[in-house]
């Protein structure tokens, strides 16, 4: 999907014809730069000034670092991990994020190996409510559930935001995996089922290895999805000592007021993981993404 | 700490583990019944856990919330239409509608749009992966996170004093006064808007490219040598060619105005006239309001059904090419 265009190839000489060439594509070049520039910027900003000092970064704007003196520090950061909460909700963060990952997935997977290669009655029925619910906001089921969380004791654990993320993340997943499993050679499944394998022994030894960049690319996705999510966590945790750090940072923001300034660091706090799997696992990432383009 | 992590260890291994053993367990129980029986139950086992999930945590709330939004406060007395009558004549909730609106027209269009020129103009040169991987890079970064990036951009001092934000710099070399973006009431949606356009182009560029890919370079230069220009080739050819993507990302686009909150919780919380319905929303119910929570909720609904229709189609057409 993000492969490089084909370059032409053509001889890289200085020739007359060249350099004009060059002068004519110079507005294109020019527009792609100030594109990446609007789209870099902002986030360059951040992570200047998360190094800089609470005070350089009321005197004067971040660029002025990029030329000496630079003074750059780390008190930003020490400030925010030493700020109650923040370093406990970085860690909240972790143990809501993979959980909730990993129980959405497996359960994912599942059905999307039934909805793919069983019939039953019905079947056509459920799938059509699973792709109507990737539409439906989960606004709309807030308050029910916030109540049953509530009726059960569960509001503020682990366990409520688990179970949030996956019933919120479900039925987009199984969408996707069912189209993904579904996929596969037909040929390969009639054959083993021919042999005599079982269903578990299809699921386990042919859907889920031939779909593993399908559940990879799902898995980078539900992650940083559930890592980057504020409305369920402020929703079931609200003052919980287990929130994770997106309802720690905001807030901060807004009990803060003026001195926000050092909250530059939680902020790369926060990015740093879901940009990290960005940057390394770009390819998965991409796929994730697009496949999710009809995700609610 | 300690016990917090266990739990969290417990669950990455015990829910796979628990699924294990229920499919081991139902197939014993399977066993033991005809193989038509067998034939008949098994699948069941296999959807019964998603479906449960997608029931409890979304079919039946969503449910519930209609019945509660004809329900007062505390869901103890009926009281007919009173919620939506509040909903549609209280200044809050109609100054977020309004908000939605210009979300949905704004947002969606910048989004699609921008995406569109975007990918049809790094089509064009040889550093595209690294141009995109730009414009990309804003989508794994949290709308938290993000909003804190911009408040930085559009921090305001007074006139007279420094212009730490980078937007208000600019514009004062270009000789211009500083602008309190957030803040001034013609400028505050824009720029609420402009940090979800920001974030979510990326996305569109990457989809949009991908079909763009897809289109036959001898098409284009035929066109060309026709003696259409790049507007005509742009609007003549590939939009129309591009139209089934478009729908799709704009379809995605219009969801995600209707259900905008982050953005518009962290950086302003609503206030200045920038409030959104879904933030409306989470105040109701942060109040424990629920009647009037769920009022904003079913409006929500009612304004996501002709999507869900829309995307049911598109799902039964694509099923019949499969």
């Amino acid at each position: 999907m993000t492969e490089v265009a084909v370059a032409e190839s053509r001889p890289r000489a200085f020739a007359p014809a060249e350099i004009a060439r060059s002068i004519r594509r110079l507005p294109l070049h020019l527009t792609v730069w100030v594109v990446m520039a609007i789209w870099l910027v902002p986030t360059l900003g951040l992570i200047v000034n998360s190094f800089r000092s609470v005070q350089d970064m009321g005197h004067a704007g971040w660029w002025t670092t990029l030329f000496p003196p630079h003074g750059l520090t780390l008190d930003s950061y020490e400030r925010v991990l030493s700020t109650p909460n923040v370093a406990t909700s970085l860690v909240n963060s972790l143990l809501i994020t993979i959980p909730a990952t990993v129980i959405q997935v497996t359960i994912a997977t599942m059905a999307g190996y039934g909805f793919a290669w069983m019939k039953f009655r019905g079947r056509d029925f459920f799938f059509l409510v699973i792709v109507g619910l990737m539409v439906v906001p989960i606004q709309m089921t807030l308050i029910p559930v916030l109540r049953l969380f509530a009726a059960t004791g569960l509001a503020g654990s682990f366990v409520a935001v688990w179970l949030a993320h996956t019933g919120y993340g479900l039925p987009f997943q199984v969408y996707l995996l069912r189209n993904a499993i579904g996929g596969l050679p037909r040929e390969v499944f009639e054959s083993a089922e021919i042999d005599g394998a079982s269903h578990v022994q299809r699921f386990w030894q042919i859907a889920v290895p031939m779909s593993v960049p399908a559940i990879a690319s799902l898995v980078i996705f539900v992650f940083i999805g559930v890592w980057n999510d504020l409305l369920v966590a402020l929703t079931f945790m609200g003052s919980s000592p287990n929130r994770p750090l997106t309802v720690v940072i905001t807030g901060l923001v807004t009990s803060l007021g003026g001195g926000w300034q050092f909250l530059t660091a939680a902020a790369v706090l926060q990015m740093a993981l879901p940009l990290a799997v960005f940057l390394f696992l770009q390819r998965y990432f991409v796929r994730g993404i697009s496949s999710g383009a009809v995700k609610g | 700490m300690d016990s917090r992590i266990l739990t969290a260890v417990g669950a990455v291994v015990g829910i796979p583990l628990i699924l294990g053993g229920y499919l081991y367990l139902t197939e014993r129980l399977l066993a033991a019944t005809s193989l038509r029986t067998q034939a008949r139950i098994r699948p069941y086992v296999w959807v019964v856990p998603a479906v449960s999930f997608a029931t409890i945590f979304m079919v039946l709330p969503t449910l519930n919330t209609i019945v509660l939004s004809f329900q007062d406060k505390t869901s103890t007395r009926w009281v007919g239409l009173d919620n939506y009558i509040f909903f549609f004549t209280n200044s809050e909730t109609i100054n977020s509608l309004k908000n939605n609106l210009l979300w949905l027209v704004f947002f969606t269009g910048f989004v699609v749009i921008g995406g569109l020129l975007i990918a049809v103009v790094f089509d064009r040169i040889r550093y595209e992966t690294l141009a995109k991987t730009a414009v990309f890079l804003p989508l794994p970064i949290s709308a938290v996170a993000a909003s804190i990036i911009w408040k930085f951009m559009y921090d305001y001092q007074p006139p007279g004093q420094v212009q730490t934000g980078t937007l208000n710099a600019v514009i004062g070399t270009l000789g211009f006064s500083p602008v309190a973006w957030l803040i001034n009431s013609t400028t505050n949606n824009p720029a609420l808007i402009f940090v979800g356009i920001w974030t979510a182009t990326g996305f569109a560029m990457v989809i949009i490219s991908a079909s763009l890919k897809a289109i036959s370079s001898e098409l284009l230069e035929a066109a060309r040598l026709d003696g259409a220009n790049e507007l005509q080739v742009l609007r003549l050819i590939i939009t129309p060619l591009l139209m089934p993507t478009l729908t799709v990302v704009a379809t995605t686009m219009v969801i995600t105005a209707l259900k905008v909150f982050d953005i518009v919780y962290v950086l302003t919380a609503g206030a200045y006239g920038t409030d959104v319905i879904a933030r409306q929303l989470f105040a109701r119910l942060a109040n424990a309001d629920y009647g009037r929570g769920g009022a904003v909720g079913v409006v929500l609904l009612i304004a996501v059904i002709p999507l869900l229709l829309l995307n049911i189609r598109r799902f039964r057409q694509q099923e019949e090419i499969r």
